[in-house]
């Protein structure tokens, strides 16, 4: 049925690479000089071509690339000298590594080799019974001296976990800190004003912090560790829209409430507010927040309310503080009072 | 080789090589330089593209170093305050930490400084990719088997250490992404049951943010990270050269034997593909802007942007973070945030002791002993290769979740839809691929079979003499049925009678019936190679078109 002629004349494409046939042979370069010369040529021309990508970049950096014409004035000047430098530079890589792999297809000779390989088999000859000889004894005869020896190095870690905790006694209670306590004015962050009923219509958010920021010096530590904890949403919204939890119906004034800017997943800013739903979404894992309905958790990661501020008035007519938060704010924690 | 005879029999009048030649000898008296060239001229080096993605991971490394070493000029690692005066005019007078001015300086005032910056992030991008295909490529082959374990490791941690060394240089400008970042990962630190707070603490010198993680970073981005990696690319390479390259098999090739191409062929070829890596990586940084820290402005605690993701490679934590439900529970009063601890440390610990093991469960289920250095295709162990696309899909749909909010933009749909779809299916997703995948290899083993039984069609029809049309098949080729047939025949284990002859409970050791159900879980339904006889009665009258002596059915391993 099968034609074994046929074997012969029409050979089916390969579909598997054969070392021995598909590359064994010498490249035609060393049998035919000129083939050799041409590809010489080739790598040789394609190195000077890099040569003069590099010389070129050079002349560019020195005389074009000062990126004093780029100040004040905007990106354009950078943006151009970056471009035209990274593309003489990695033109330059190019056409040299196109060179070279033509040097190592064309020129470069060697037929292939067959090596024989160690055996690394725990079986193998080269490994045969012999164990580690004395350096094996030491450490395997006395069983019971080596693994209370593991056993004892395997407890070491525990002091250095109670160290950990020596370090920083307050790091735990620290959390639970922030600038608000009573009585101290919600000013509108960045500008720092003090913030009337008036000044807020129903749907508006205004991100505040606590007056107390103020006091910390300038430029300081703790205020950028404080912008991590005391950052509070304004919103207002008709107070018959919200339904305030036990306890919590006096926290807002005239449908003012605030609420902790921290999300309590893991402590990314809370910052999309969709007014209609009164939704606050955080722009990191998309917990969100229903501020109507007490912070509550409506969608995502997060598993617990955004804790809320209570509100009061001054005699100024400012928004305060009626008290520090209730809890404390940002993600959980193992010591976490709920 | 013939280079280094060709010089040697001819010496050249060349002052300067003369030179060279005096300086090459002086360092070969002192380390025999030449001995180490002799034993590579015996090397082989077995040639396949695959071979070199382990090549493009070492090279984007060299370039992120030489890019790094520029940078560490300019950068200064504090996060004291200053108030900004630099060239680029929209954040002038804006107070920004040191760190953040500096890489804006380094960005706008430096000549070549973005390049250099750009370069940096882009071989970052190469070098982690690299290896993560790399590290898929090993993994579908089968090169993690003895005795390259130990090598797996090694590959594994280097990569874990490239993540985290990403990382950690992410951190570093102290922009407002990079902040996020850190911040992220603080939660994360926090919800470690006990010691949590204290390890924040502990790592970031007190509260979060405070003024030390920038500094705390650097000293493991620039010295401690970049040392390990290094040290265990050394110990790879060196266990590489040590038991040679793996290898396809084919005509000549056994598992007792290396064939591949000589060592100036080869180091050629590597020096071709370094220039050539090194080239697309600064031809994208000067034509692809990457991490334009001067748009999102220095890092506030209390800001955050739409669209706030993490560089490609962390993405697939924070997609976890973000599929994960609520989850918290109370611990004798402590609160114990399992949404937050799964996705940040138990997920990665289960992904990266899941890949470590791997090598190990397998030899457990195939029972295989000895060296193994021909390299399986994906399709001859269709479980492994189904297992592996199936992580990969799980490891994408993480991925895609990292983009969660990007991709409902982008389609227009509800974030909420989209996280709910991708809870869903990534649970679903990665079953269907591993048995999609898995039927697929089944498919392809009974097309070889079918080659090497039926041979080839050659697309050329005949007529009989009754009329009839059929197709001319001609017998597969020498080297490609070699090729085909040398595999190792796999065969689930048998757990054996459960009563001897005489109705003696035969002895069964703990875990052999898991073994056994795993194995035949393994290799129950492989499509095995013909044997010689079966090819012998499907084509009668006709040689088997197999290398006589090899043996069809024999495994070279076992020779």
């Amino acid at each position: 049925m099968f034609d074994d002629a046929m074997t012969d004349s029409t050979s089916p494409r390969s579909h598997l690479s054969h070392p021995l046939t598909s590359r064994d042979a010498d490249p035609p370069t060393d049998v035919e000089p000129r083939a050799g010369q041409r590809a010489t040529r080739e790598v040789a021309g394609a190195l000077a071509v890099a040569a003069v990508f590099v010389i070129a970049s050079v002349v560019f950096y020195i005389g074009f690339a000062d990126p004093a014409d780029a100040s004040g004035a905007g990106l354009g000047n950078l943006r151009v000298s970056n471009l035209v430098l990274g593309l003489m530079i990695g033109l330059a890589l190019l056409i040299a590594g196109v060179g070279v792999a033509r040097w190592s297809r064309a020129i470069t000779t060697g037929t292939r080799i067959v090596e024989q390989r160690n055996s690394f088999d725990a079986g193998g000859p080269a490994h045969q019974g012999s164990g580690y000889g004395p350096i094996g004894s030491w450490l395997g005869r006395r069983r019971l001296i080596r693994n209370s020896l593991v056993g004892a190095l395997a407890l070491l870690p525990l002091p250095a976990v109670l160290a950990l905790r020596a370090v920083d006694p307050d790091a735990s209670s620290r959390r639970a800190q922030t600038a608000w306590t009573e009585g101290v004015r919600l000013l509108t962050d960045l500008s720092y004003r003090p913030i009337r009923v008036s000044d807020l219509q129903v749907g508006e958010m205004v991100n505040v912090m606590p007056a107390s920021f103020l006091d910390l010096p300038e430029q300081g530590l703790a205020r950028q560790n404080e912008r991590a904890k005391s950052p509070v949403v304004l919103v207002r919204m008709r107070p018959e829209e919200m339904t305030p939890a036990e306890g919590r119906e006096n926290w807002h004034v005239d449908g003012i409430i605030a609420y902790s800017k921290i999300c309590t997943h893991v402590g990314c800013p809370v910052s999309l507010y969709e007014r209609t739903t009164h939704h606050l979404l955080c722009p990191c894992h998309q917990a969100t927040f229903d501020l109507s309905d007490n912070g509550a958790v409506v969608f995502g990661p997060a598993t617990r309310s955004l804790p809320q501020l209570p509100l009061a008035v001054d005699d100024d007519g400012f928004l305060v503080a009626r008290s520090g938060f209730t809890e404390a704010v940002g993600p959980s924690y193992w010591e976490r009072k709920a | 080789m013939t280079n280094l005879a060709q010089s040697s029999a001819k010496p050249s009048r060349n002052v300067a090589l003369a030179q060279a030649r005096r300086v090459v000898d002086f360092v070969d008296r002192r380390i025999t330089t030449s001995r180490w060239v002799k034993r590579n001229e015996g090397r082989a080096f077995p040639d396949h593209w695959s071979f070199w993605l382990g090549h493009i991971a070492l090279f984007s490394f060299v370039v992120i170093v030489l890019s790094g070493i520029m940078l560490t000029l300019w950068f200064k690692p504090s996060m004291t305050p200053v108030t900004y005066d630099g060239a680029y005019a929209p954040l002038q007078g804006v107070v920004v930490s040191e760190a953040y001015a500096s890489t804006l300086e380094l960005s706008f005032e430096v000549r070549g400084g973005l390049l250099m910056r750009q370069v940096h992030y882009w071989a970052t991008h190469v070098f982690i990719a690299a290896m993560s295909v790399h590290l898929l490529r090993v993994l579908f082959t089968g090169g993690f088997r003895t005795p390259r374990k130990l090598n797996w490791l090694i590959g594994l941690a280097v990569l874990v250490l490239g993540i985290v060394g990403g990382y950690t240089g992410h951190g570093l400008p102290d922009d407002l992404l990079s902040g996020t970042g850190l911040r992220v990962v603080e939660g994360g630190i926090a919800a470690i049951p006990i010691v949590g707070t204290y390890l924040s603490s502990f790592i970031f010198g007190g509260e979060f943010p405070g003024e030390d993680i920038v500094s705390r970073l650097y000293v493991l981005h620039v010295f401690v990270l970049p040392a390990l990696i290094v040290a265990l690319l050394g110990a790879h390479l060196i266990l590489v050269r040590r038991q040679r390259h793996s290898q396809w098999s084919g005509p000549g090739r056994t598992n007792r034997n290396v064939v591949g191409s000589t060592f100036a062929v080869h180091t050629t070829k590597a020096g071709a593909l370094f220039l050539i890596v090194s080239s697309v990586i600064v031809l994208m940084a000067a034509t692809i802007q990457i991490n334009p820290v001067w748009l999102r402005g220095p890092y506030d605690p209390s800001q955050v942007s739409a669209g706030s993701q993490p560089d490609w490679y962390m993405a697939f934590l924070d997609g976890a973070l973000r599929l994960m439900p609520a989850w918290q529970i109370d611990v004798f009063g402590h609160e114990l945030t399992l949404s937050v601890l799964g996705p940040v440390i138990v997920l990665p610990g289960i992904i990266l002791t899941a890949l470590a093991a791997y090598p190990w469960i397998e030899q457990k289920i195939t029972s295989e002993r000895g060296d193994q250095h021909i390299l399986d295709r994906p399709r001859d162990m269709p479980t492994r290769t189904g297992l592996g696309v199936g992580f990969v899909v799980f490891y994408v749909m993480l991925w895609i979740a990292g983009g969660n909010d990007v991709l409902a933009a982008a389609v227009d749909v509800p974030v909420n839809w989209v996280t709910r779809f991708l809870q869903i299916s990534i649970l679903v997703m990665p079953a269907v691929a591993y048995s999609i995948t898995k039927r697929i290899c089944l498919g392809l083993q009974r097309r070889d079979r079918d080659k090497l039984l039926h041979g080839v069609e050659t697309g050329i029809t005949v007529v009989r003499p009754d009329g009839g049309f059929s197709e001319l098949h001609v017998p597969l080729s020498r080297p490609d049925a070699y090729a085909l047939t040398s595999r190792e025949r796999r065969v689930p284990s048998e757990l054996g009678p459960e009563v001897d002859e005489n109705g003696i409970p035969a002895p069964r050791p703990r875990g052999a019936k898991l073994r056994a159900r795993l194995s035949k879980a393994y290799f129950g339904d492989v499509i095995d190679r013909p044997a010689p006889e079966e090819i012998r009665a499907a084509r009668p009258g006709q040689r088997v078109t197999t290398p006589a002596g090899s043996g069809i059915g024999d495994n070279p391993s076992h020779e």
